[in-house]
């Protein structure tokens, strides 16, 4: 039997970035807040020891316990969904802090025309650019809408930056800190750039450049560049998380009831609200339920997804019909880029998860796509993350993977090949999408979250033609040899590819079209609301934080309103 | 913030090392391949540094505090130990870089880490049923990484026994080589996974004993972030970061932490 604990004003099932700010921004506003997190506590004095590329990169000692819970994959709907039973394409989070914990901090917003890419679409290539079976659509929001939160997310994280980047929708501040440092590498890549007459600058980073005090009062340090940032927490307080931001001001408040080993299994809902979640004390086993007036879910893309499908809220999308929203939009990232070959050596071991440098030249509708069989694009960038050696052993194509040959060749090449990449973006098609799987279960008895997923040919052509920009700059960058990335064929589970999952609970204008509006109100539940990535309708030619942290504002904006008001926020 | 201080004082015990390799102007290029031999052997230029070894006595640290234990927790008899001594030594193999695989206490990392939470899986999702999927898939034994390991290793010996009538261990290398190239392309029948699986976990855990920081017990003396340049844990490149030349760090382990 559950045990019933007194109501609050707000329950947040997960506590990462979307969670923390949700509690900073309501705690702040009277409300009584319970953050529920299925991982434990842990924070800037856990990270003395964490310059261990073996511990935290290769066998993710900060990331999902998979033996708990993970989600079954398939290419297409014919195949059977198996389980991923290791980690590989994605990371995903667990813990105070969720992904924010080891993420790279590269805080982008995304571009104008990403929110309106329907629109702009048709308007600029006539209405069926890329056919039916693509699903794209305005995000019901726009840029200059949603530039207020932007403006928030980033003065709450101190990003440093510089605003030199012709594409960008317009911005009423300035960076709040100076951009990072430019490395020997870096000042390579803006030169290549500018011969090529393309328009380079500094990577917009939530690893400070300087120590920094947030509107809230929280101090964030200044970087020390110590290559340990991709996958590790940072031992200086120095890269901006959840943990030491908005999860410290949220408690400031006395408001916050932050509870650890607390796994959510179910919302609760009653006609058309939701009066709570179960969940379980993973330490004790014991269940409990938590009354609330509004149930924030910031647990990540799958598990907003997976907690309102076993709880039977909203309608699971078909592909044979098309008919229902939740799942539908999954979409990832592509990642096109050029390798090169240097003969002088870099300190390619120094570096910090946001040091770059990027262009968005061929990024979104920025060039011109009339003769070209795909929208939208990708940043191009140079990042000098730090590199490691288990994880990095370049050689010159053709070499064996093993034996003599190849040790020598991954140990000249370590400090002397870099890669220039980009993110490039993924459309909405109608064969890829979020359900839950008939077979395989979680620890608790809940069925796993099922993806379905292929690349599409819009994904393989987008990949083509930035392989081939990224390659022209490695050229003008002057290495020895470079190596384009190959074509892709089919999604592949098993490589490390990108952790930018979105789609799934989208957001929309209308309700046919999405799961939640603009506020990332769940459409037929007032009173549920839904905060991650997934609510992205297709994913755009950056990472994602920056674009979510704000949309994240938004949605506590609306929380507080809801609050008093009550009702649909649109 | 206590982080802050525990970088001063680490900096202060590293002061001395790195100045001398800062102001020896030691620049990229300069020193390729061999110069790490034995850690600063070969870029002794003002006399006053010897060998890696000297370098740790010099600062009271022992290889024991890096730590090596030579003690088996996973293998049961050195013949198997062996075979995987001799296939990790045929994948990173000893040159005049520096130590291969045998050297650097690989073969150890990998039985300490077969004993633990790797060998066991434990973070992994277990639960059936399992069923063959699609190479996008990914790994979908039953067997945990300990049971593919034990064997994968009785399945290299039965191999150079049908081929060469012999033990792995007494083959040639190009026999060895021949044996671990068929396990690598999946010609090797094995039960509950595939042989390239059992070699792709090979090879990645032969990387992971060379490259990882030694108190796992692999990367003996720090001689594998040597040989590759790298300076192991360091706690900050702020005042270097922007510089061109090329850096030469003595590596630093998070035992001496
Ligand atoms: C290695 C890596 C590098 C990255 N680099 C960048 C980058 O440079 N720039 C960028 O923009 N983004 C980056 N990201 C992505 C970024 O980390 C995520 O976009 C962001 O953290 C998502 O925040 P979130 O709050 O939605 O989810 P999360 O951070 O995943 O937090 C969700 C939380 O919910 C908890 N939870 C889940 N299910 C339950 C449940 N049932 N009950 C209770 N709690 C639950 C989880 O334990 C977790 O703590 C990176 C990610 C990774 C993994
Ligand atoms: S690179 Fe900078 S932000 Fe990243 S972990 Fe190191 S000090 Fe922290």
């Amino acid at each position: 039997m559950a045990t019933t604990l007194p109501s609050v004003d707000v329950v947040t099932v997960g506590v990462g970035w979307t969670g923390g700010i949700i509690a900073a921004e309501c705690t702040k506003a009277g409300l009584k807040v319970v953050g529920l997190e299925r991982g434990q506590k842990r924070g800037t004095e856990d990270f003395l020891n964490v310059h261990d590329e073996y511990r935290y990169a290769i066998r993710y000692d900060l990331m999902q316990n998979l033996s708990k819970e993970t989600i079954s994959f398939r290419n297409d709907r014919k195949m059977k969904a198996l389980p991923m039973r290791q980690l590989g394409s994605f990371l995903l989070g667990e813990g105070l802090g969720g992904s924010g914990t080891h993420w790279n901090g590269q805080t982008y917003r995304f571009l104008p025309y990403d929110f309106k890419i329907k629109t702009m679409t048709d308007e600029r290539y006539g209405a069926n650019k890329l056919g039916p079976d693509y699903l794209l659509q305005d995000w019901g929001l726009t840029y200059d809408q949603l530039e207020p939160y932007f403006d928030k997310f980033e003065k709450t994280t101190g990003i440093s930056g510089e605003d030199k980047n012709p594409f960008s929708g317009k911005r009423t501040n300035p960076f709040p800190t100076p951009p990072m440092k430019k490395t020997p590498m870096l000042v390579q890549f803006e030169k290549a750039a500018k011969n090529l007459k393309l328009s380079p600058y500094m990577v917009p980073s939530a690893n400070l450049s300087e120590a920094y005090q947030n509107p809230d009062g929280e101090t964030i340090n200044a970087c020390q560049y110590c290559g340990f940032c991709e996958r590790f927490g940072c031992e200086y307080g120095a890269k901006t998380s959840a943990e030491i931001t908005v999860v410290p001001t949220a408690l400031k408040t006395g408001k916050f009831d932050l509870r650890f080993n607390s796994n959510v299994v179910e919302i609760l809902k009653q006609g058309n609200k939701v009066t709570g979640v179960k969940y379980l004390d993973t330490i004790s086993g014991e269940e409990f339920i938590q009354p609330a007036n509004v149930i924030v879910l910031t647990s990540y893309v799958f598990n907003n997804a997976k907690l309102l499908m076993v709880s039977n809220i909203g309608q699971q999308y078909d592909p044979a019909t098309g008919k229902g929203t939740l799942g539908r939009n999954y979409c990832y990232q592509i990642l096109p880029g050029a390798a090169g070959f240097f003969d002088e050596q870099y300190n390619t071991f120094m570096g910090a998860g946001s040091l770059g440098m990027t262009i968005d030249d061929f990024n979104g509708d920025n060039f011109d796509h009339s003769e070209l069989n795909f929208i939208h694009g990708g940043n191009i960038a140079l990042t000098q993350t730090g590199t490691r050696p288990i994880g990095s052993n370049p050689t010159l194509p053709d070499t064996p993977t093993w034996g003599p040959e190849f040790k020598k060749q991954s140990i000249h090449y370590y400090t002397r090949s870099f890669g220039v990449g980009a993110q490039g973006a993924s459309m909405p098609y109608k064969e890829n999408y979020l359900s839950l799987d008939s077979v395989y279960k979680d620890a608790y008895g809940l069925p796993l979250v099922q993806l379905t997923y292929n690349f599409t040919d819009q994904d393989r052509a987008l990949h083509k033609f930035i392989s081939a920009r990224a390659a022209d700059i490695m050229k003008e960058m002057g290495a020895k040899t470079v190596v384009p990335s190959g074509e892709i064929k089919d999604y592949n589970i098993v490589p490390y590819q990108t952790t930018h999952n979105t789609g799934g609970t989208v957001m929309s204008l209308t309700p046919e079209d999405g799961v939640v509006n603009n506020y990332l109100q769940h459409w037929d539940v007032e009173n549920l609301f839904a905060v991650s990535a997934g609510n992205f309708p297709h994913n755009s030619g950056y990472n994602p934080t920056g674009t979510l942290g704000a949309l994240a504002y938004r949605c506590a904006e609306g929380i507080i309103k809801y609050s008093k008001s009550g009702g649909s926020l649109v | 913030m206590s982080s802050d201080n525990n970088n001063n004082n680490n900096n202060n015990n590293n002061i001395s090392r790195r100045n001398f390799l800062k102001t020896t102007g030691i620049a990229a290029g300069t020193l390729v391949g061999g110069g790490l031999i034995g850690g600063l052997v070969g870029y002794n230029l003002n006399g006053n540094i010897g060998t890696s070894t000297l370098d740790h006595a010099q600062n009271g640290v022992t290889n024991e505090a890096t730590g090596s234990p030579k003690a088996k927790m996973f293998f049961m008899n050195n013949r198997d130990f062996s075979i995987l001594s001799n296939a990790t030594e045929r994948i990173f193999p000893e040159d005049d870089l520096g130590p291969g695989a045998i050297g650097l206490d690989v073969p150890y990392f990998i039985d300490h880490q077969l004993a633990g939470q790797y060998g066991s899986n434990s973070k992994e999702y277990m639960q059936g049923p399992f069923a063959e999927g699609a190479p996008t898939q990914g790994y979908q034994s039953r067997l945990t990484r300990a049971e593919i390991f034990k064997q994968g290793i009785q399945k290299i010996e039965a191999e150079a026994q049908s081929r060469f009538k012999k033990g792995f261990n007494d083959l040639e290398g190009a026999q060895m080589d021949e044996i671990l190239t068929a396990f690598q392309k999946d010609e090797v029948k094995m039960t509950g996974v595939t042989s390239s699986f059992f070699f792709t976990l090979l090879r990645a855990a032969t990387l992971e004993g060379a490259y990882s920081d030694p108190m796992y017990g692999g990367n003996r003396n720090m001689e594998g972030w040597r040989m590759k340049g790298f300076p192991g844990h360091q706690m900050a490149y702020i005042t270097q970061i922007e510089d061109a030349k090329f850096k030469k760090i003595e590596p630093n382990s998070l035992g001496n932490h």
